[in-house]
């Protein structure tokens, strides 16, 4: 008899064949992280159904939470994507590509025509884990899930690289009503598309495709979503789950004693081999000292008397949790509410306020607030007089128990929000954005993953005398950590102590970044959900090495705050901000309620944001999605104070110049004046060169596109990027964590290589142009060298003309001769030298002009915000950052807050060289710093700058950008931004920035 | 383009005077005797055999080899946790001895490589330099090991005689590490092999404190008697999956960057092969007249660094000959060859962190035999997206067997799901090896495919004749 175990990071799968290979046992089943026990049981299991064979059996061992055990059992071991290779390669001998989904791991298997084996690298993004997060997420199984898939309407766009960013996805379509149908089909859509980047990397899927795992065994719909995809029919075939234990069943050969084999596991779960932190508390008396101390920091409570004039109400609708306060003149709390949303905060509110009206018919309401995520919807179904920032509200509750409070930090389900107060007013803002893992549904997916409830997992933490040491890091390269953990032994106690202990680091370290020279605060209240849990304050404590206040009702301080605003502004006299003003629904109306949510396209501009229009009785709407006000006001919102439209505008006007291509042949430059003085230039030929617009192109086009045209030739521009050509070009990605504006490229040479076009120009550039604010004047190595990279990987590259010559733009002299060279090499031998030199001139002229025009208009809207008396903001970042699919429309944001927007370049031209503590050699980079010395000097402008996920020079320019600003008193905002960005965080930030500099006058 | 170039000048007549504003604190002459040096450690028979040059020269430097999660913890909290890998571990590395109360705070300094480029890697020392002033040692400087002058300190020099001699021990290093691998994995008696580099290590060392061994002829004499020595090492017949490791150049030699990766590739019986590091050196030379090929600029300085790197080609030239002359060694091959690899792959314009020098290695290991790769890099590595990733695909259309595996390093990227992915690399290089042995068979061929490990001395006589070859039974 052969065995084959298969132990995956969730399951363990095991299979025994005859001496025919005939499957004679087969068991698959979930260890909850308990992998030796589960191990033994199937063995002693096996022992009892095949108990004849059971003396003289061949055991391999495969999976990825197998390897440590069988190493020091001394059992082989057998990777399991080969394994699934020998397994396929026995009973699918005529299948092309496998893809297998496991518990972390995506594998792919190409294996005809070059035997081409992959697993997903240090991300376990559309996995199986990532779907069980997802399911917990909406409150279903994932039978439930994949039904739902089922009858979807429409799919919504959602991030699947990492479950934080999903999540930070899901949550706004949740809090906007989204249908869970269609939200079940979208992140079975991301699960495809993230497979297909991460692992295919370029290679075409076809042919006879086989489809093995959990996942995808279980979930028809899934497969579908395949299909669709892939433009095919994959196989599922019978036993899919077992191929990999079948493969290590195949290749056991060494003869083991079963017997001696459960004694060994018994005696490896025994060690413990870790590296281990402090316990959390030494002893029970420790811990009761500790409670003793937390009970002090208590709300007033109580229920309305005769005296009590009204009350006030306050809504926190958080990202997972919606939070509730009624409370009295006296701010003594007379009732609350701390529940999940469900993904609808319409009905806990509704609930809660009937609730409310009927316990107490007499008393009135005298105002309310709401703040959060679900903020506008709640505001709007329940006319509710104030929308509060969560920053302000969480200030104002905090204030009521620790007057002289400086640092607050708050962590929710899924963000993190510090501040420090100086002075009576919000100074620095500290919110996660990348990252969630420092953050509660953190800790309740991992106790979910291990079979716990999240109250009792971390209870259990408390006395673990050895927390294994995990760290500061992104959740899904947690489960990889606590993976290991668990190999090496540790116990569930310790696991849990250990998670308390990386989510306290994961805040302190990843989001809050402390200098050990500088303390956070010397009075400092914690709140939130997740620091009632004992463990994570405790671990807090611990590494700040003080005593901090948490109120015992952590949890509500969102809600507290808010009806404290609303009684604050009552008192002040302040009227509701807008036209709101009939008050919060009586009871009637409550009852007669209703509330219909329809998800639809706004199409009024570029950015085509998914919309989600809410629609309650008496025509009140709310719609969300939305990234400017206009499908809300059906009006263009004035964008005349947003630079960043305007080099949109312009540079589209660029790339209508001259174009060619199907639509555009009749337009004829030359017919111009300027064009017709210059008579020994060659006439516009037919012959397109096509562009991406991508990457240095968008500050280059006005460059380029003069060149061409000068020398004859049309151009043709691909196209704005959006998320279907971003898909065109998934398949050729080569790296899978490379920066999201590189990613987009694949799809525009996608683009252009569709067009009948003659050649495609994408130079490779080492150097920018030296604008003499820098040591030197490099490109970033993405910028500079992406174009090997296409020539590299984009299959159709090869069989048209692509210009990818290394070109240097800063030396005019010889950039006539090189770029000669290389039209010559690529375009014929015709072209002349004197042409070319012509047309460098001219273009050198027009990339000056292009930026005369962006310094003018800058100068212009800074002047027009001044005059309006609007706050200035240098939005920061790169040329390519203007583009909508990279920024995801946070300009128009900025503006619909009623903010002026400049960019970085409309400013550094205006400074000079500065010294910095950093090497100072990238001319975008140079910019950021130029620009962030400049408005240190201006009062009205305020930086926001930002960032490119898996950007490596921006961890470098990120904290010297930071130091320059916080040097002249300004507040420093970061922004990450990736495929997906969750413009939630995004608006809190935003909203928090203007308010504070609206209190600072 | 006048304009263009006036914007520029513009600025530069305006130009504040001064490089940072957070000075460094200065390594002057004063503090050459005091002062230990720490210098983290990298490529251990390399960094070895440097270090004692320095101390040739009067330096007193000390390699860090300080290693746990300690070092980890220390990088997270003073370094900005996107940036590389290797800076976070390097930072780490030096606080954590810090602090460990081994050396005098006041009377140490830090060297930190800095290589210039575009890449993230010239401010490894601006990060140093802001994590000690973040954590309280400020007053502790740090020299810049630099060959192109970004900065000077002037306790510090790295004069041409110098540099001359550190490039003379990295074509040792080269050599050594070479012949070590391609034994290691086959000796009889284990250890044998490292206990050979460890004499060769003081036995040049020795020859470099009297000034000997940096000629060409010696260098001749110095690696025929060492690949004798080596060739006489007792091995045995047995086919061995071949594992060549590139990437970016930290992570590629420390153990501390890669997790042991090497030990953890000869625990799975594997022979190892690392491109060496004079390559590197070369590659770095390199840029200058690649520049100014493609850019146009100053000749001069190309025309010099050309001639410089024709003077280390010659040294290179001189141990891959005399390697070469041993059947049983593959010897490394040279510089102008790796490059000449890549044409039509990658632009050796392609000049930022290892640029095409890395695509080179991965085609110059599949030539030599090595087509099982492991492709190291830090997490957000930028130059590896281009020339690591982004060119596999490229490599495997040209080479189909080659078995590529690209692995990420970060602080939080666990062993566990590292070493699976590797081994995932290993079932298919086996299964290969598997392939070509029944090729093999079917041809009547012999049934070892690789060389035999244990060879003659095509110098035996004159072997001999080297009185001091007596070594090999000094080590018995």
């Amino acid at each position: 008899m052969k065995i084959g175990l298969d132990i995956g990071s969730t399951t363990i799968k095991c299979v025994a064949i005859d001496r025919r290979e005939q499957i004679i046992y087969q068991s698959y089943q979930r260890h909850y992280a308990r992998i030796t026990d589960s191990a033994i049981c199937l063995l002693k299991q096996l022992q009892k159904e095949v108990p004849e064979l059971f003396d003289a059996a061949e055991l391999a061992i495969s999976g990825s939470a197998g390897m440590g055990l069988a190493e020091s059992c001394g059992i082989s071991f057998v990777q399991e994507v080969y394994g699934t290779r020998v397994a396929a390669g026995k009973l699918l001998p005529s299948a092309d590509v496998i893809l297998e989904l496991g518990g972390e791991d995506a594998k792919i298997l190409f294996l005809s025509g070059g035997l081409e084996v992959r697993m997903n690298g240090s991300c376990a993004g559309g996995t199986g884990a990532f779907l069980d997060q997802m399911a917990t997420l909406l409150e279903i199984s994932l039978d439930e899930m994949d039904e739902l898939a089922g009858q979807a309407e429409k799919e919504y766009i959602i991030a699947s690289r990492c479950g934080v960013f999903a999540k930070s996805d899901i949550q706004p379509l949740l809090n906007q009503g989204a249908r869970k149908d269609d939200i079940a089909a979208s992140i079975f859509a991301a699960v495809v598309s993230q497979t297909i980047t991460g692992l295919a990397q370029g290679r075409p899927i076809t042919g006879k495709v086989i489809y093995l795992g959990g996942p995808l065994t279980f979930l028809p719909h899934l497969r579908a979503s395949f299909d669709k995809s892939l433009k095919t029919t994959g196989f599922c075939p019978e036993g899919s789950l077992y191929y990999v234990a079948l493969g290590a069943a195949y290749s056991a050969k060494d003869r083991v004693n079963l017997e001696e084999v459960i004694r060994r596991l018994e005696e490896y779960g025994k060690t413990e081999q870790y590296t281990y932190a402090e316990p959390l508390f030494a002893d029970e008396a420790a811990y009761e000292a500790f409670c003793k101390r937390h009970q002090e920091a208590v709300a007033k409570h109580g229920s309305p008397g005769p005296d009590t004039m009204g009350a006030y109400f306050g809504v926190d609708a958080g990202s997972t949790t919606i939070k509730m306060v009624m409370m009295d003149e006296e701010e003594r709390i007379l009732c609350s509410s701390y529940q999940t949303n469900s993904g609808n905060p319409v009905p806990p509110v509704r609930q809660f306020l009937s609730d409310f009206y009927e316990q107490w018919p007499s008393l009135p309401i005298l105002g309310s607030a709401v703040t959060g995520y679900g903020e506008d919807i709640v505001r709007t179904a329940f006319r509710m007089d104030y929308g509060v920032v969560e920053t302000i509200a969480h200030y104002e509750a905090a204030l009521r128990f620790l007057p002289e409070v400086d640092f607050i930090i708050d962590i929710g389900g899924q963000d993190i929000k510090c501040f420090m107060i100086k002075n009576k007013s919000i100074d620095h803002i500290f919110l996660n954005e990348a990252c969630s893992s420092g953050c509660g549904s953190f800790l309740q997916t991992f106790a979910n993953a291990l079979g716990y409830d999240t109250e009792e997992f971390a209870r259990l933490g408390l006395f673990g005398e050895r927390p294994v040491a995990l760290g500061s890091r992104c959740t899904v390269f947690m489960n990889s950590l606590v993976k290991q953990a668990q190999k090496d032994g540790a116990s569930i106690e310790n696991i849990s102590a250990g998670l308390s202990i990386s989510v306290v680091k994961n805040a302190l370290y990843k989001v809050i970044r402390p200098s050990a020279s500088e303390p956070l605060g010397e009075h400092i209240v914690v709140q939130g959900g997740t620091f009632l849990n004992d463990g994570v304050l405790r671990a807090f404590e611990q590494e700040l090495k003080t005593c901090v206040v948490r109120p015992a009702i952590a949890g509500l301080m969102g809600a507290f705050g808010a009806a404290l605003y609303a009684k604050e502004k009552r008192a002040k006299g302040g009227l509701p901000r807008s036209g709101l003003a009939q008050g919060l629904l009586t009871a009637e109306e409550l009852k007669e309620l209703t509330h219909q949510t329809i998800s639809t396209n706004c199409g009024l501009c570029s950015n085509n944001c998914q919309l989600t229009i809410n629609s309650f009785n008496d025509e009140r709407r709310y719609i969300g999605g939305n990234r400017c006000s206009r499908p809300t006001t059906k009006r263009d919102e004035q964008q005349e104070l947003n630079l960043y439209t305007y080099k949109r505008k312009l540079l589209e006007e660029y790339s209508r110049i001259g174009a060619g291509g199907e639509n555009t042949k009749k337009q004829h430059p030359r017919k111009t004046k300027a064009h017709a003085k210059v008579n020994t230039m060659p006439l516009l030929t037919e012959k397109v060169i096509g562009i991406p617009m991508g990457l240095n192109m968008y500050e280059l086009l006005p460059f380029w596109q003069t060149f061409f045209n000068e020398l004859g030739y049309r151009i043709l521009v691909s196209p704005p990027s959006d998320r279907a050509l971003y898909l065109k070009g998934q398949g050729s990605i080569a790296s899978d964590t490379i920066c999201y504006p590189a990613k987009l490229l694949h799809g525009h040479i996608r683009y252009l290589l569709e067009q009948k076009i003659d050649a495609i120009f994408y130079p490779c550039m080492t150097y920018n142009l030296d604008e003499g604010l820098g040591d030197n004047h490099y490109n970033c190595p993405v910028v500079a060298y992406y174009p090997e990279v296409i020539a590299a990987n984009e299959p159709g590259i090869k069989k048209s003309t692509f210009i990818y010559d290394y070109i240097g733009l800063h030396r005019p002299k010889e950039f006539v001769y090189t770029i000669h060279r290389a039209m010559k090499e690529n375009m014929g031998k015709r072209i002349r030298l004197k042409h070319i030199k012509v047309a460098c001139e001219k273009a050198y002229r027009e990339l000056e002009n292009y930026w005369r025009k962006l310094e003018e208009k800058g100068k212009m809207i800074i002047a027009g915000a001044r005059q309006e008396g609007k706050p200035i903001i240098v939005l920061c970042g790169r040329p390519y950052h203007i583009e909508g699919e990279i920024n995801h429309g946070i300009d128009q944001l900025i503006t619909g807050m009623g903010a002026a927007v400049i960019s970085e370049d409309a400013l550094s031209p205006m400074m000079e060289k500065k010294p910095g503590t950093v090497l100072n050699q990238w001319t975008y980079h140079s910019r950021l710093y130029a620009a962030a010395h400049y408005l240190g000097t201006q009062k009205d402008m305020h930086l926001v700058q930002l960032v490119s996920f898996g950007c490596g020079v921006d961890a470098i320019t990120t904290d010297e950008v930071r130091d320059i600003v916080e040097e002249k008193e300004k507040i420093y905002t970061q922004i990450k931004i990736d495929e997906i960005a969750n413009l939630g965080t995004v608006r809190i930030r935003l909203r928090s920035l203007l308010e504070t500099i609206g209190g600072k006058g | 383009m006048v304009k263009v170039r006036k914007r520029a000048e513009k600025r530069l007549d305006v130009q504040t005077v001064g490089r940072n504003r957070i000075p460094g604190v200065a390594f002057t002459k004063e503090m050459k005797d005091g002062y230990t040096i720490l210098v983290p450690m990298m490529a251990p028979i390399h960094f070895s055999m440097l270090k004692n040059i320095l101390h040739d020269q009067g330096y007193r430097v000390e390699l860090l080899e300080n290693s746990g999660q300690a070092i980890v913890e220390e990088g997270l909290k003073y370094v900005h946790n996107d940036t590389c890998y290797p800076a976070l571990l390097i930072i780490g590395q030096m606080l954590d001895a810090i602090k460990s109360g081994k050396y005098d705070e006041n009377k140490i300094a830090f060297l930190m490589s800095q290589t210039g480029g575009g890449c993230r890697a010239s401010n490894y020392i601006y990060l140093l330099r802001r994590a000690l002033k973040k954590a309280g040692y400020g007053h502790i400087p740090v020299v810049s090991f630099n060959v192109s002058g970004m900065e000077k300190s002037s306790g510090f020099r790295l004069t041409i005689p110098l540099i001359f001699k550190l490039i003379t021990a990295i074509v040792y290093g080269d050599g050594l590490m070479a012949m070590n691998n391609q034994i290691k994995a086959y000796e009889i008696e284990k250890g044998r092999s490292a206990r050979l580099v460890e004499h060769w290590i003081s036995r040049l060392t020795s020859q470099f404190n009297e000034g000997e061994g940096f000629t060409i002829p010696q260098m001749q004499n110095n690696f025929r008697e060492m690949a004798a020595t080596f060739t006489a090492i007792p091995c045995e017949h047995k086919p061995k999956v071949k594992v060549g490791i590139v990437g970016e150049i930290y992570v590629k030699y420390a153990s501390l960057g890669n997790n042991n990766l090497e030990e953890f590739l000869a625990e799975q019986d594997c022979e190892v092969m690392v491109p060496g590091l004079l390559d590197f050196a070369l590659y770095t030379l390199d840029a200058k007249p690649e520049n100014s090929r493609l850019y146009g600029g100053n000749t001069i300085s190309a025309l010099v660094c050309e001639a410089i790197s024709r003077y280390f080609q010659r040294m290179q030239k001189v141990m891959i000959d005399t390697i070469a002359l041993y059947p049983n060694f593959i010897a490394p091959p040279s510089f102008s060859h790796t490059k000449s690899l890549v044409e039509g792959v990658i632009g050796t314009g392609c000049l930022m962190g290892e640029g095409w020098l890395l695509t080179a290695e991965m085609l110059e290991l599949v030539e030599n035999g090595y087509g099982n790769i492991v492709c190291t890099q830090p997490f957000g590595c930028l130059p590896n997206h281009i020339c690591g990733k982004g060119m596999i695909r490229k490599i495997r259309e040209r080479e189909p067997l080659a078995n590529i595996v690209p692995i990420d390093y970060d602080p939080s990227a666990t062993k566990v799901n590292q070493e699976n992915r590797i081994k995932l690399m290993l079932a298919v290089a086996r299964e290969n090896m598997r392939h070509e042995q029944e090729a093999n068979k079917k041809q009547n061929k012999p049934d070892v495919p690789a060389p035999s490990r244990q060879g003659t001395d095509p110098f035996g006589q004159l072997g001999r004749m080297i009185p001091r070859l007596s070594i090999v039974s000094m080590l018995n």
